[in-house]
């Protein structure tokens, strides 16, 4: 039996019928690591004594012959963005090499007290700005499926360590699409759940009213575990929510399922569009009622994300000042070092961003740039507002086209953005939307994008579970 | 077209020290994404004059004070590229 081919579930199980330790999967997977990480770069980082402390302590809970929880034992990765006691968090920055986390992340601490195992920190564009890691100051991760292809980004490191079967699940973050972008890219689930049903509190902040940390996964099932164990209310975060998840069986018979039909205008990949089409079809044949509906606001997204997120990079990133955190550059006075350890911490993106949001942000460009993208977020909330009262769900392309070269759009940054067409207006809005393989073009994965309305990741979840058979 | 003069402000007060090159590529990426974000003139206007996300939904809360231990504000300053008997040290401001 190959250890790195089980889901938790069936580690779960193994685990109680005694086929094997945790001591033995975390060893299983960090052999995985050594073999195949060189060529892909999903680590950043491998905190192979924490996994080992974590696992033994797993298998002691495990053999006590008490209850243990479904996480208990499972080595996963966590991207860089998210802190880790005592472990170095680059959030993939050079102003932050050596900065080592102060405390847990909440999502961390709910992971921990499950008695998980964390095998390391994966990759990812600089502080999550990017949709292929190449941002990273560090390294790009490789698609696991082509190696000369990018794994997407920002979560770029956490879809490939899963792809490449170098962790069972991973926590990634997603701001503008970058859980669901590299979940889609390398063939995993992945899923950005409705703004402040899981604490952000940990995550090193990019755009605060968008930032959101969620599963990805090998399958539908393992994403649900993953979300169960980390979201809900958290004091330290008061944009959460209290919310009860509650599992739910959704019929695909009669279910209405909404299909924009600006999301399959021009730009879209042919064979993109036959993949997301036939998986339509399939959902059609198993019952459900397709229906196309407009969200007539959509051109408007990827603009609007990209004023709204630089405005609020270049305040959250204010704080990186080369006073509180790593790396410092000496001068004269102060404003000196703020200069020149800025100047050199950051890499081109972030740097671009800041400039972008501190422009968009000025006196006298703020109505223009700021206040006029906060009203169109207004009108792309309303158009799913509008589309949820005749539909259950949305289904739609993640991407217009499948993992490109390295190297493609690294010079090109409005390419870049527009990558993130039919992730952003989901963001905006604050919904929930999570990516299910549903083919490929050649090596290439593609995902679906299953779109659901405030808190309903139980449905999204249901659905994606049933159509992960049919695929 | 942002002019090079205005990217030097911006950069000034954004607290980014830009190399020549930088400042180069700066002024053309910039000027890309702004004429992209023109498209939003054509956006509709809000039909109702609704209050923007941001300044509505979360009413402030109230102060509260949540206890932390005390190692943590000993790991926040060991965080500090400079520090002295557990402060941080700043070169003087004025």
């Amino acid at each position: 039996m190959e250890l790195t081919n089980l889901t938790i579930t069936q580690l779960h199980q193994g685990f109680k019928d005694k086929k094997f330790t945790s001591v033995e999967v975390t060893k299983a997977y960090l052999e995985q690591i050594k073999k195949t990480d060189k060529s892909i770069g999903a680590y950043l980082a491998v905190t192979e004594s924490l996994a080992l402390k974590q696992a033994e302590a797993a298998d002691k809970i495990i053999t006590s012959g008490k209850h243990f929880s479904m996480l208990c034992g499972v080595p996963c990765a966590i991207k860089d963005a998210i802190l880790v006691d005592g472990e170095i968090a680059t959030a993939g920055s050079k102003i932050l090499e050596n900065y080592v986390a102060p405390y847990d992340a909440t999502v961390i601490k709910k992971l921990k007290t499950q008695g998980a195992v964390i095998l390391g920190k994966t990759n990812l564009d600089e502080f999550a700005m990017g949709a292929s890691t190449e941002n990273s100051a560090y390294q790009v991760t490789k698609n696991p499926h082509d190696t000369t292809r990018v794994a997407g980004g920002s979560s770029g490191g956490s879809a490939a360590a899963v792809a490449a079967k170098e962790a069972v699940y991973s926590l990634g973050s997603d701001t503008g699409g970058s859980i669901r972008l590299p979940a889609s890219f390398c063939g995993v689930v992945g899923l950005n759940p409705t703004y402040g049903s899981v604490s952000r509190y940990g995550l090193i902040a990019f755009a605060s009213s968008l930032d959101q940390i969620g599963p990805m996964a090998k399958n539908v099932e393992d994403a649900k575990i993953v979300f169960e164990a980390i979201y809900g209310k958290d004091q330290n975060d008061a944009t959460s929510k209290n919310y009860q998840f509650e599992e739910s069986n959704i019929n695909l018979k009669g279910l209405k399922i909404g299909v924009p039909k600006e999301y399959f205008s021009e730009g879209i990949d042919p064979e993109i569009e036959k993949i997301i089409k036939s998986a339509i079809q399939k959902a059609k044949d198993a019952g459900a009622k397709i229906i196309e509906i407009s969200l007539p606001n959509t051109q408007y997204g990827v603009a609007c994300y990209y004023i709204i997120a630089p405005c609020e990079a270049s305040a959250n990133l204010a704080r990186f000042d080369g006073i509180k955190y790593g790396f410092s550059e000496t001068a004269d006075n102060l404003l000196g070092v703020y200069l020149q350890s800025r100047g050199r911490g950051f890499g081109a993106e972030p740097k671009r961003r800041i400039m972008l949001g501190t422009y968009a942000l000025s006196s006298g460009y703020y109505d223009a740039y700021y206040k006029k993208a906060q009203q169109v977020r207004e009108l792309i909330k309303e158009d799913f507002t509008q589309a949820f009262k005749k539909v259950d769900v949305i289904f739609s392309p993640v991407s217009p086209f499948a993992a490109f070269k390295v190297g493609e759009k690294a010079n090109d940054p409005l390419s870049m953005y527009l990558v993130d067409v039919y992730t952003v207006a989901v963001k905006l809005a604050g919904i929930p939307a999570l990516s299910l393989p549903a083919g490929k073009i050649g090596k290439l994965p593609v995902g679906l994008q299953i779109i659901g309305n405030y808190f309903e990741e139980n449905k999204i979840l249901s659905i994606a579970s049933q159509l992960e058979q049919l695929f | 077209m942002i002019s090079k003069e205005e990217v030097i402000h911006i950069a000034k007060l954004a607290r980014l020290q830009l190399t020549e090159k930088e400042i180069t590529k700066m002024q053309k990426d910039l000027s890309a994404i702004l004429d992209y974000f023109d498209l939003l003139k054509k956006a509709p206007k809000l039909k109702t004059q609704r209050t923007l996300r941001g300044q509505t939904s979360q009413s402030l809360r109230a102060d509260e004070i949540i206890e932390k231990p005390a190692s943590m504000a000993n790991n926040l300053v060991q965080a500090a590229p400079d520090k002295k008997d557990g402060y941080v040290r700043v070169k003087a401001v004025l």
